[in-house]
């Protein structure tokens, strides 16, 4: 129910927003991430004892994002993940994640990822380091999102959308997870796809 | 000798009583030891699978326990008994099963909110029923932890009791649960 507030009054802020400086034209569009159709994924991956890939994915986010490809400089984002929504495929695994020994959720319901900044803008806009603070298991990093633009553009149902995917690392322990999964599992990579609506 | 009659236990009830009692304890003693055990010990996966393997095989002797007490007549309560002693110890049995049948059942279901049932060492596997969300697998291990640690509280008290009739008030309660009841005349 919580989220669903949020979520709404998200939803209003930025429609709001929207109304008032809609005559401003180079004002960044603001965007809402469809989770609603799901064409947004928040994928990770880890090592298993270093001979495979173990991956999986959070089931439960939202989150919004303001962008212009005129102005890429002024993008922001910020995302809300559910951490209890882990799943790596296997529901004792889970289980163990969504313990004391890893994300601990009953503690940290929700990791969240504000971004600060833009940097090392290339590629006509197209490619660029998102720096922000990502809070997880209770610990905030300043963390850094390498980003590519895949496309952008009118949807065949009245809307306009825009897509990114991102790609970062972080070391378990910088986010109080000690668990010894071994030294070839001590870091996970993030790999997220990301499709807005245009508000 | 096999059955109960009013006069006391027989061999099934009593065999049937003494193998659940000794794998709960043992059930208790591998769940407290596995659930510390670290990525890199060897028992990580074994310890678990044999916890899962023993549990289901006490869920199939549990559930025939329980029909056999339904379908068994229980022996009259000792002469000496006090309502209250009557009261309190057929509480404290009701609440022991209750206690295992959910730390049982909670325990198969963790394991089968994979999709896939839980697997009885390599012979069986056992079906899905049902499939826990996340939030409700979490709640199931709860319960899992908690009630295991009341099912010892209540049995030391059901033994402390059963200890106290037969040394204190020196009272046929312990013998009746070790020694069959010799002839099935009412």
């Amino acid at each position: 129910m919580k989220t669903k507030h949020l979520l709404r009054s998200t939803l209003a802020g930025a429609v709001l927003a929207g109304a008032s400086f809609a005559s401003l034209p180079t004002l960044a569009a603001d965007y809402v991430i469809d989770t609603e159709g799901a064409h947004a994924f928040i994928n990770f991956k880890i090592q298993h004892l270093g001979y495979s890939w173990l991956t999986g994915r959070f089931n439960d986010f939202d989150g919004t994002f303001s962008y212009d490809s005129d102005n890429v400089a002024d993008s922001k984002i910020t995302v809300n993940i559910r951490t209890n929504s882990v799943d790596s495929n296997h529901a004792e695994r889970d289980k163990h994640l969504r313990g004391s020994d890893f994300l601990d959720v009953s503690k940290n319901p929700t990791a969240k990822f504000v971004s600060t900044g833009i940097k090392d803008i290339d590629d006509g806009g197209d490619e660029f380091d998102i720096v922000g603070d990502f809070t997880l298991n209770g610990v905030t990093k300043s963390i850094t999102i390498e980003v590519e633009k895949v496309g952008e553009g009118s949807d065949p149902w009245g809307g306009y959308r825009v897509g990114f995917e991102g790609e970062t690392e972080l070391r378990l322990k910088d986010f109080g997870i000690d668990y010894n999964l071994g030294p070839a599992s001590e870091v996970v990579k993030l790999e997220l796809h990301v499709e807005g609506i245009r508000q | 000798m096999l059955k109960d009659n009013t006069r006391g236990y027989g061999l099934v009830t009593i065999a049937l009583h003494w193998l659940s009692a000794l794998t709960v304890l043992f059930l208790f003693g591998l769940g407290i030891y596995m659930v510390d055990l670290g990525y890199y010990d060897d028992w990580y996966h074994e310890a678990p699978a044999l916890h899962i393997s023993i549990g289901l095989l006490l869920l199939v002797v549990m559930s025939f326990r329980l029909l056999w007490r339904i379908f068994s007549r229980s022996p009259a309560p000792l002469p000496n008994y006090s309502l209250p002693v009557r009261l309190a110890s057929t509480a404290v049995k009701i609440v022991l099963y209750a206690l295992i049948f959910s730390v049982l059942i909670s325990g198969y279901l963790i394991t089968s909110a994979d999709g896939r049932g839980p697997l009885l060492f390599d012979w069986f596997r056992f079906p899905v029923l049902i499939q826990l969300s996340a939030d409700s697998t979490d709640l199931a291990g709860w319960i899992h932890e908690v009630f295991a640690w009341l099912i010892i509280i209540f049995a030391a008290l059901h033994a402390l009791a059963a200890l106290v009739h037969h040394f204190v008030i020196r009272d046929r309660t312990l013998v009746r649960m070790l020694k069959p009841v010799s002839k099935p005349q009412d």
